[in-house]
């Protein structure tokens, strides 16, 4: 059997075997055991694609499989991975193993929620390994639509509310997408020959500019949306603070990361000249994501509310990156997506085990924690670092790659653009440091903080797991970037050489 | 023509003699022991189901009246295996005190419309057709008075039958112009001569306003609400099933093999009334609270959906209307069989009855879950492939911007699917319905359709059977 499939199967095992559970520790030890397994796999598939690479493939995707599914439609189960997938999917593995741990102590329906919470992380697996339009689209819904029932059921404050905005902003979002999709099916074959859905086979020929023009909007904002893109981002900032921790670090963790990956894969990749004439517009919008993100977060008092909008940022940097369309910017986004992936699951992982201390989440409530619990402290203060950028970090490779590769756009626009996305750096900076001195420095301001206890041990894991993670990409981030650097060649060839319509 | 001719027609016959057979049970069998029927009534229909599948014959008679092909033959077992869920759906509500007398009407009426609609499907003349709609449509008119002693349901059945009566006057109209301008009422004589003059373009009018009323297209929808709320509920899911899916097939049959001349035309009314249906059917379902007003509005969304597969105009689109039926059917019947058992129980049908469902009758509520999710069209399940491939149809004709306004009316219509899946599992409820265990014939019905949700999506292979069999049907 294909390595790759195993990555859908062994979640749907997982759930199945859920089923069979009788109380909430054999439901969750399932699911450890389960996630477990999704993360050696997870590691065992960067090994075999590295020395896959060492020993000289070249070919730009591998581990392919292809069966027939709809043979008129011509919809195949078409799976494949390159560099940047395959970075995908171990963000995933340890962002959902890390969630386990973070929900350890879910007592309400805790057979439901945990199946919910890996049905949809098989949707994000399934859309990672995809090449085939129509079966990425439906993984990519299967990923959607178990938030509804977890934020709606586990969630709190206005839980309901903040579900149906959510569910019902995404899934138009991918109503956008569909459209896109479709376009893109019905014009695969240009010259006539069979239609196809398969996303390598498209990459090869060209969409009539035409209809590019026509369906770039349409999917660029279908996924953009799900990538937090200004002005349609407010499900985030609800969505994430009504959301359980668990699903709050998957959703910012990994979800978001669907929007731009899909932008950036099937958007850019297969309309690149569309891409070029309307890059501008979207460039703008996402900046505005990039720097309102942050200065909304400045504004917040509820930690999820600051988080939320610092993933409206970050996440927008990601778009902002991919519209670059260089080389080095590209790199800069798939090492933001994964860098941001882990630190934000990080910082809602803490808020979660911080909140289920202390009942609040305004960080005006709180102060001193790091005397007390100096283990989520200091914690909190790595993943803080590493989201404004500090050197040895994750946050600060990522950064740096994005502005250096946008700054290669030698025009007044491109630089100007630049600087502003650039300036967030500054109000992260800000937000972070102010959160910090707030939630964990000065004096303690309610006497019954005094006797919280620090982490427990599935807590450490969960955390550990995650600070590992993002050190090992700060401290080593040439592995990651070869990896990704040699399946954005093909990727660059198809995008560079045309020119940029732009504003100035 | 030989007594092996009459193969052709085994559907029909097979049916016709069920129902006389029952009929003569029925006259013999005590007062006490009526109820023996409803186990005679389903072996001898799955016997029936059974039989439909078979390799049969194909062919024309009576001069060309009767047609019968192996997509006619796909059609009339699709609409077989709706019947049959019905059928084991109904049984706890058959036996109650209140309709134990008239068990046997039940399914002789029921029978009656089946062997109308396959009438209309197999019809290859108008004169067929509008006699297969007439037996369709009287009969269901007194399935919908079932349960006479409650006004409301009287009330359906006279409503049913002053809208069908109107509307099949209006198509009869239509019908006569056909007639008068080309002096033939064979669909293949038809076919040849038809063109856009104006009598014959008032004439198809005519002929399509009366096919919206029987598919409740909207602005010809507005008895649907009232028709499915008096009805009971095991009738509304057969009217809102199989009746369309019914209608649909021999209208799209129509379109494309009678009036394919005039396409040009008719695509641009159908695209307005596409979307008409859609946006309308989905406003007023949001507000309703009545489970079956509820699912009277989202059906008539759904059938907003099927005009797009119709749009399509070629293969795709032919397969895509009738595959969709068939999940539709599964989808829609899970949700009734739901509600129709929550109601032969409790007699509660209010979507705030619903509330905290989940913790006391998970089961049902997840079957819920299930057919809502199916019905909003999300991945995994079937629901999710019927529209998908609807929406294909109608962009393989390049209509994107209509259907980009059908997936976002479909994001709508989640809106209020989930409203349903809330209340079950959201929602807390001081006292919420008891538990209870429904008998072996309604889960059965259950079952059979959570099968079909769950591995007519994934199963491609009858997607294609539908579509070899859709291949030459469309002349266009």
């Amino acid at each position: 059997m294909n390595i790759l499939s195993l990555f859908v199967l062994v979640p749907v095992l997982t759930i199945v075997a859920i089923v069979f559970t009788k109380n909430m520790k054999q439901t969750r030890l399932v699911s450890a055991i389960g996630m477990g397994i999704q993360l050696v796999l997870a590691a065992v598939l960067i090994f075999m694609y590295l020395s896959e690479r060492n020993a000289g493939n070249t070919a730009t995707m591998l581990f392919m499989y292809d069966a027939v599914w709809f043979p008129t439609l011509n919809i195949h189960y078409t799976i494949g991975v390159d560099g940047i997938s395959v970075a995908m999917i171990g963000l995933t593995a340890i962002v959902v193993f890390a969630g386990v741990f973070a929900s350890w102590m879910v007592e309400y329906l805790s057979r439901e929620f945990f199946i919910s919470l890996i049905l949809l992380s098989s949707g994000v697996f399934g859309f990672f390994i995809s090449l085939d339009l129509f079966t990425m689209f439906l993984f990519y819904e299967i990923a959607v639509i178990p938030m509804y029932l977890l934020i709606g059921i586990w969630g709190s404050g206005p839980k309901e509310y903040s579900a149906m905005k959510l569910t019902l902003m995404l899934m138009a979002g991918s109503a956008l997408i569909m459209v896109g999709l479709l376009g893109i099916y019905f014009n695969s074959a240009p010259d006539g020959g069979p239609l196809n859905w398969n996303l390598m086979d498209i990459s090869k020929i060209t969409i009539p500019i035409e209809m590019q023009r026509f369906l770039f909007p349409f999917t660029f904002i279908g996924f953009g949306i799900l990538g937090a893109l200004f002005p349609f981002h407010t499900w985030s900032p609800d969505g994430h603070a009504s959301a359980p921790t668990a699903v709050s670090m998957l959703h910012a963790g990994v979800l978001m990361k669907l929007g731009g990956y899909g932008a950036f894969r099937v958007a850019i990749f297969l309309m690149p000249e569309a891409a070029h004439e309307q890059a501008w517009i979207f460039i703008i919008l996402t900046a505005i994501s990039v720097v309102y993100g942050a200065f909304g977060a400045i504004w917040q008092k509820d930690l999820k509310y600051i988080n939320a909008y610092s993933s409206v940022s970050h996440c927008g940097l990601v778009l902002f990156a991919v519209l670059m369309m260089n080389e080095t910017a590209l790199n800069g986004a798939i090492i933001q997506m994964i860098s941001h992936g882990l630190m934000t699951a990080l910082f809602f992982a803490l808020i979660g085990m911080i909140y289920g201390r202390t009942h609040t989440r305004m960080v005006n409530e709180m102060g001193g924690l790091m005397k007390i619990i100096p283990f989520l402290g200091v914690a909190w203060v790595i993943g803080g670092l590493a989201s404004l950028g500090l050197p040895g970090l994750s946050g600060f490779v990522a950064e740096m790659t994005v502005f250096i590769g946008a700054f290669q756009h030698t025009d007044v626009f491109h630089r100007v653009v630049t600087i502003l996305a650039a300036s967030s750096i500054v109000v992260t900076a800000v937000y972070i440091l102010r959160v910090v001195g707030m939630l964990l420095f000065g004096p303690i301001k309610n006497e019954h903080f005094l006797h919280l206890e620090d982490a427990k041990w599935y807590e450490r894991f969960s955390t550990i797991t995650l600070i590992v993670s993002i050190a090992a990409i700060g401290l080593a981030p040439l592995w990651l970037s070869d990896m990704i650097g040699f399946s954005l060649g093909p990727i660059v060839q198809k995008l560079t050489g045309l020119p940029f319509a732009s504003l100035f | 023509m030989s007594i092996y001719d009459f193969l052709t027609m085994r559907h029909e016959l097979l049916l016709t003699l069920i129902a006389i057979l029952v009929l003569i049970i029925d006259l013999n069998l005590k007062p006490s022991q009526k109820h023996y029927i409803i186990p005679i009534v389903q072996v001898l229909f799955l016997l029936h189901v059974v039989i439909g599948f078979l390799p049969g014959n194909e062919g024309v008679m009576f001069g060309g009246m009767y047609r019968s092909s192996a997509l006619t033959i796909i059609m009339k077992n699709i609409l077989n295996v709706g019947v049959l869920i019905i059928l084991f759906q109904s049984v706890t509500w058959l036996k109650s005190p209140d309709n134990r007398e008239k068990i046997s009407e039940y399914f002789i009426l029921l029978f009656s419309t089946l062997i109308g609609m396959y009438f209309m499907i197999s019809s290859g003349d108008f004169l067929m057709f509008y006699l297969g709609l007439e037996i369709a449509t009287i009969p269901m008119a007194a399935l919908a008075a079932y349960t006479h002693h409650q006004t409301r349901s009287a009330e359906a059945g006279i409503k049913l039958i002053l809208s069908s009566a109107l509307s099949s006057g209006v198509l009869l109209f239509g019908l006569s112009f056909i007639y008068g301008t080309t002096g033939s009422l064979y669909f293949d004589q038809v076919a040849e001569v038809y063109s856009n003059s104006s009598l014959q373009i008032l004439a198809f009018i005519f002929f399509f306003a009366g096919m919206a009323f029987k598919i409740s297209l909207v602005p010809f929808h507005l008895w649907t609400a009232d028709v499915y709320e008096g009805a009971p509920v095991n009738v509304t899911s057969y009217l809102s099933v199989i009746s369309k899916g019914a209608a649909s097939f021999i209208l799209i049959i129509i379109l494309f093999t009678v009036f394919h001349s005039i396409a040009y035309l008719w695509k641009d009314m159908i695209y307005l009334i596409a979307i008409l249906t859609m946006t309308v059917g989905n406003l007023f379902a949001m507000r309703q609270k009545n489970m079956k007003r509820f699912l009277a509005f989202s059906s008539i969304a759904q059938a907003g959906f099927i005009l797009l597969g119709i749009l399509g105009g070629n293969v795709t689109g032919m397969t895509s209307v009738i595959y969709f039926v068939l999940v539709y059917i599964f989808s829609n019947l899970g949700a009734f069989g739901v509600v129709s058992a929550i109601l032969a129980v409790t007699g509660k049908e209010s979507m705030d009855d619903y509330d905290g469902l989940y913790a006391t009758n998970p089961k049902l509520s997840l079957l819920m879950t299930l057919s809502m999710f199916s019905l909003a069209g999300i991945p995994p399940v079937a629901g999710f492939f019927g529209k998908f491939f609807l929406f294909t149809a109608a962009a393989s004709a390049g209509y994107y911007w209509l259907v980009l306004i059908a997936v976002l009316n479909a994001t709508i219509s989640l809106y209020y699917y989930l409203l349903v899946v809330k209340a079950m599992f959201i929602n807390k409820n001081e006292t919420p319905i008891a538990y209870f265990k429904s008998d072996l014939p309604t889960r059965i019905g259950l079952l059979a359709c959570v099968l079909g949700i769950f591995v007519l999506g994934f199963w491609s292979q009858i997607y294609e059977i539908i579509s070899s069999l859709s291949f030459g049907i469309v002349n266009f």
